[in-house]
């Protein structure tokens, strides 16, 4: 891939790649924007810039990964996804043919969630002044008549609930890029959850408080934003959060704790206490929930402590972190 | 009564003078020396006038005999225009915020232990005597004034005869605020003969004692000692052990003159020595020292009267990790799964303080835990400067508050991991500010982004003065040394947040005014699984081994560890992350020497290394230094090398360690011109080392300090940073 001068074969190119791989009457209509029509109600918009290295990892890549996360994005307001944007910042020098891989991908997700790409950009950088390719998603969607999920709804009493096991994204990618193998591999969970969401607010609906989906710095720095949006504390059961065997023992290995690792097809939802079986019970019936728990409640709390029981019956308290996890025992 | 030579002089006295009997003290002196006038509180101290013919006779007793539990740090002395006045008198205090300071809780006193075994006296046999001497005071107090109405003596109302001595300037309990007797005071829950009884047959008994609850069991008894593990979840960490009486002790423990001092002192640490005694097996697996304590509540002493020959267990009663159980109900409620007697009383506890730790090293006391006997005794500074709080880091937190020239190092508060923990962290601030009436300008904690005591910081809203781990280690001892000026000094430790955000640990510092400087560093190892490899040393070890180009060696080496070959992947992958750590080598060390691969407590395989090494040796060329870096590559191969023994092994790194570290310092000290050095970091609490390389510095005529008033561990660390903070010019 080549920047500057004689770029405008190349910007065809690209072009063709990205309306060959999302394939859309939108893109096809070949303005600089998309015109649609839109169903009454609240709308949620939001955005989202993809960095990840390796760009290929088990279970996925980061074109998927912009797809999923903007729609999930969106999702967790429990809305309905309707369009998606994406815009590339692209090194010099990156080769076609992962560009091609990197947009079929992303057109296969954006087809399987049933919600299209209607428009797009990308940009050549010099060499050096990207990391292989960027890419940034926006979304906008359809909130149903009468329910508003907020991160500062959470009360003491409320019950948390976890779609399912954690730590897989993260270990993937990790895993991938300290070149370490295990028995069986570990392949992210990238999935766009907005179905799971539809089947949970059909069941549930003004029960549900709120909806997180616990990314980078994983379920420990999302409960964290949530008692201190909703000024409470949380209060988890070591035992009751689902992992994997073989990224629990990837995160023995690297000495990580598998609650700060990134997930990238998981949701956390603080619903009514009264409401809480029957919401289990619809996540459970879904693909993407089948391996939902009840991780915890909301608790009173001044500090916002997050709090985890542990096996020897212990308190830990269960920090959000600013970065990667350091070491602290001297 | 004063002649016309008769001399007025007005004294003022600050220190530890107040609530330690010194007015009633001072007026014995009055009376002794024939001398009118008045003695009285304030809040500076203590303010005297005194009027006749031998003042000055007055004045050198003062200074000679004060009362044991006073210390006095100024004395002014001015003379006045005589009053004529006819008599001596205790005056009441005149302004409201008159008590400056809480003294330490002090062992029971010669005086009140006559008292608690004569059989005519009032207080025969209660395990409650006190005086102005002795008793609790630091544990018990809310706030201030120090007054029995603030304290957990205050639902105790004074029967006619306390309330005679309380207000007889003559008697020993004049104005001793918990003062009781069995008419009026608190009482135990159940008898001496019971809990005596439980003990020697093998119970475990829970019983409150001045700053928390112990659980105590028959030293001698192994399953006793052995199911009190099992019932605590703790696997080998040492228990401390009480014994009757310093005969008892030195039958136990190996005593030098100094170490049975510091144990007979009013403050009555655990004292770690030498082993003599084995006692249950299971009292300090693979140790050859052993902490011994002597009984420093009556209580206590009542438990020996009753069996003279008994040696007990006594560790502090609280769940895993969880700060020390003080309240009955908490005790009823979270020991009932521990202890088979549960003892309590109704005077509450109401500040929380573990026993002391402490040992003498290279010559002299040093702290590895500061608590009960000690605060809130503070630290003097050389100058003044902003009043500051100090949060310390993650482990063994404590937290420092300064007022004027004075370092307020708080009682050990513990790991900062768990709720009920930071809790106390957060109480303990509270207080300190509350009974200091300190409102601090500025606030110190770690570089360390994740630590909650760093989240506390930045929720204060002061300004926030962040201090690289091994500077405030250094900068511990150059405050309480109180070196003015650039300090070079060695952090020898397990781990800290590195001004790169590297896990640093063997560091050469310079700290100077407020800021440091990183010279140089001990040569990295990997760190595979960060905190994991602390934890498990024979990560470590792979780690070591990978050094060495030897990853193959590994499945020899740890046959049982299912991830040798992942951690070997791992720690010869090129970016993993490296640590400077000196406690991660010991680590090392102890894992290729087949001394312990995984650790159940912290510094668990350095004590171990420590406990084999009989006399240090020195490897010819075992290390290498070059601009500051201390390189210890051919030391890790001479430990590699087959049929060396764990304790030839032990030896070698101890010795080549005290020799490598010191020509590392000489060559810092020589190239900035310094003739002293200060040696911090957690590895410090090791004999050995610390007192080889004393001495291997003495020969290159530098002097080395240690950390004396302060624990050289994160402990200390409060102190450093507050040290720092309030030097740096912001
Ligand atoms: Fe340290
Ligand atoms: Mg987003
Ligand atoms: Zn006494
Ligand atoms: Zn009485």
């Amino acid at each position: 891939l080549s920047h500057g001068s004689g770029g405008r074969a190349m910007a065809r190119l690209i072009g063709e790649i990205f309306h060959a791989a999302f394939d859309n009457e939108w893109l096809a209509a070949g303005n600089d924007q998309a015109a649609f029509d839109i169903p009454a109600g609240r709308m949620a918009m939001t955005t989202d810039g993809y960095v990840v290295s390796p760009l290929f990892f088990p279970g996925g890549d980061i074109g998927k990964l912009a797809v999923h996360g903007t729609i999930n994005d969106i999702a967790m307001a429990g809305a309905r996804p309707l369009h998606m944007s994406a815009s590339f910042i692209i090194e010099e020098g990156f080769p076609l043919a992962e560009l091609k891989l990197i947009a079929q991908s992303m057109g296969e997700a954006s087809r399987a969630a049933g919600v299209a790409i209607v428009t797009g950009d990308t940009k050549v950088v010099e060499r050096g002044k990207a990391d292989g390719v960027f890419i940034s998603t926006s979304c906008i969607g359809i909130i149903p008549t009468g329910l508003a999920l907020s991160g500062d709804k959470a009360r003491p009493g409320d019950v948390v609930l976890l779609s399912g096991s954690i730590g897989d994204h993260g270990v993937a990618v990790m895993s991938k890029r300290e070149n370490l193998s295990f028995d069986t591999e570990v392949l992210s969970d990238t999935a766009a959850l907005h179905e799971l969401v539809a089947a949970m607010v059909e069941t549930a609906g003004g029960a549900i408080r709120l909806m997180r989906d616990p990314t980078r710095g994983g379920v420990a720095a999302t409960l964290n934003e949530i008692a201190h949006q909703s000024r409470v504390g949380v209060r988890i059961d070591e035992k009751a959060i689902p992992i994997a065997p073989q990224v629990a023992a990837a995160c023995e290995l690297l000495g990580l704790d598998p609650l700060h690792v990134a997930n990238e097809g998981k949701l956390l939802a603080v619903v009514a206490r009264e409401a809480a079986d029957a919401l289990l019970a619809a996540m459970r019936a879904h693909p993407l929930g089948a391996q939902a728990a009840r991780i915890g409640e909301i608790v009173a709390d001044e500090h916002c402590f997050v709090q985890m029981t542990t096996a020897f019956g212990g308190g830990r308290i269960i920090d959000w972190l600013s970065g990667e996890q350091l070491p602290r025992i001297c | 009564m004063p002649s016309s030579e008769a001399t007025r002089l007005r004294l003022r006295v600050t220190g530890a003078v107040q609530g330690v009997g010194f007015r009633p003290f001072v007026h014995s002196l009055a009376d002794r020396y024939a001398l009118a006038g008045f003695v009285r509180n304030d809040s500076q101290g203590v303010l005297m006038e005194v009027e006749g013919a031998r003042v000055d006779d007055f004045v050198a007793a003062l200074k000679r005999e004060p009362p044991p539990l006073a210390r006095i740090d100024t004395l002014e002395c001015e003379t006045i225009t005589p009053l004529r006045d006819a008599k001596f008198s205790i005056e009441p205090s005149r302004d409201g915020k008159t008590q400056t300071r809480i003294t330490p809780d002090a062992a029971v006193c010669d005086d009140c232990l006559s008292d608690l075994f004569d059989p005519k006296s009032r207080f025969y046999l209660y395990p409650f005597v006190n005086c102005t001497h002795c008793g609790p005071r630091y544990t018990l107090t809310r706030r201030l004034p120090y007054d029995r109405a603030q304290t957990s003596m205050a639902p105790f109302a004074m029967c006619e005869d306390c309330a005679r001595d309380y207000a007889d300037p003559t008697n020993r309990r004049f104005h001793a605020q918990p003062i009781a007797c069995p008419k009026c005071g608190p009482r135990l829950d159940h008898s001496i003969e019971q809990i005596v009884t439980a003990l020697q047959s093998g119970g475990i008994v829970a019983l409150k004692g001045i700053g928390g609850f112990h659980l105590l069991c028959d030293a001698r008894n192994e399953a006793a000692v052995a199911e009190l593990r099992r019932r605590k979840g703790r696997d080998a960490k040492p228990f401390a052990i009480m014994v009757a009486d310093a005969a008892a002790a030195t039958g136990a423990g190996l005593f030098d003159a100094q170490s049975l001092r510091l144990l007979q002192s009013r403050a009555r640490p655990i004292v770690i020595v030498e082993k003599r005694e084995d006692f249950a097996p299971s009292i300090a697996p693979c140790l050859s020292r052993i902490g011994v304590i002597l009984p420093y509540a009556p209580l206590h002493r009542l438990l020996f009267h009753a069996a003279a020959d008994l040696a007990l267990v006594a560790t502090s009663a609280n769940p895993s990790g969880e700060p020390l159980i003080v309240d009955d109900d908490e005790a009823r409620e979270k020991l009932a799964s521990i202890a088979d007697l549960i003892v309590g009383h109704d005077r509450a506890i109401v500040a929380r303080a573990d026993d002391s730790v402490m040992s003498v090293i290279a010559g002299a006391p040093a702290f590895l835990r500061r608590a009960r006997g000690f605060i809130p005794e503070p630290v003097a500074l050389t100058n003044d400067g902003p009043d500051t709080l100090a949060l310390g880091a993650h482990l063994k937190s404590t937290i420092t508050v300064t007022r004027g020239r004075e370092a307020f190092v708080s009682t050990h508060i513990g790991s900062l991991d768990d709720r009920a923990t930071i809790d106390f962290f957060r109480e303990t601030i509270a207080r300190m500010l509350d009974i200091l009436d300190v409102k601090p300008e500025r606030v110190a904690c770690d570089l360390h982004p994740d630590l909650a005591s760093t989240r506390y910081a930045e929720e204060t809203g002061l300004p926030v003065i962040r201090v690289q781990h091994h500077a405030a280690h250094i900068a511990a001892i150059a405050a309480e040394h109180k070196i003015e000026g650039p300090v070079l000094g060695a952090a020898l430790d397990g781990h800290g947040y590195g001004d790169d955000g590297g896990a640093w640990g063997g560091e050469l510092m310079l700290v100077d005014e407020g800021y440091w400087r990183r010279l140089g560093h001990i040569a990295p190892l990997p760190l595979p699984g960060g905190d994991r490899a602390a934890r498990e040393p024979w990560r470590m070890g792979v780690a070591a081994l990978a050094a060495q180009d030897r990853c193959g060696d590994v499945f020899d080496r740890f046959p049982g560890m299912e991830l040798a070959g992942k951690v070997a992947m791992l720690a010869s992958a090129p970016n993993v992350a490296r640590t400077t750590s000196l406690g991660r080598m010991f680590d090392a060390a102890a894992a290729l020497l087949g001394v312990r691969l995984m650790q159940q407590y912290e510094g668990q395989a350095a004590m171990e290394l420590e406990a084999l090494c009989k006399s240090p040796r020195a490897l010819d060329n075992g290390y290498r230094i070059e601009s500051h870096i201390l390189d210890l590559t051919k030391l890790f191969a001479a430990l590699l090398k087959p049929g060396l023994s764990a304790a030839q092994g032990a030896e070698l790194l101890h010795g080549t360690l005290i020799e490598a570290l010191a020509q590392w310092l000489r060559a810092a000290a020589q190239a900035r011109g310094h003739t002293r050095v200060a040696l911090g970091g957690g590895c410090m609490m090791n004999k050995i080392l610390a007192e080889g390389l004393v001495s291997r510095l003495r020969d290159f005529g530098i002097e080395a300090l240690l950390a004396r008033a302060a624990p050289t561990n994160d402990g200390g660390l409060s102190l450093g940073q507050a040290h720092i903070a309030r030097m740096r010019k912001v």
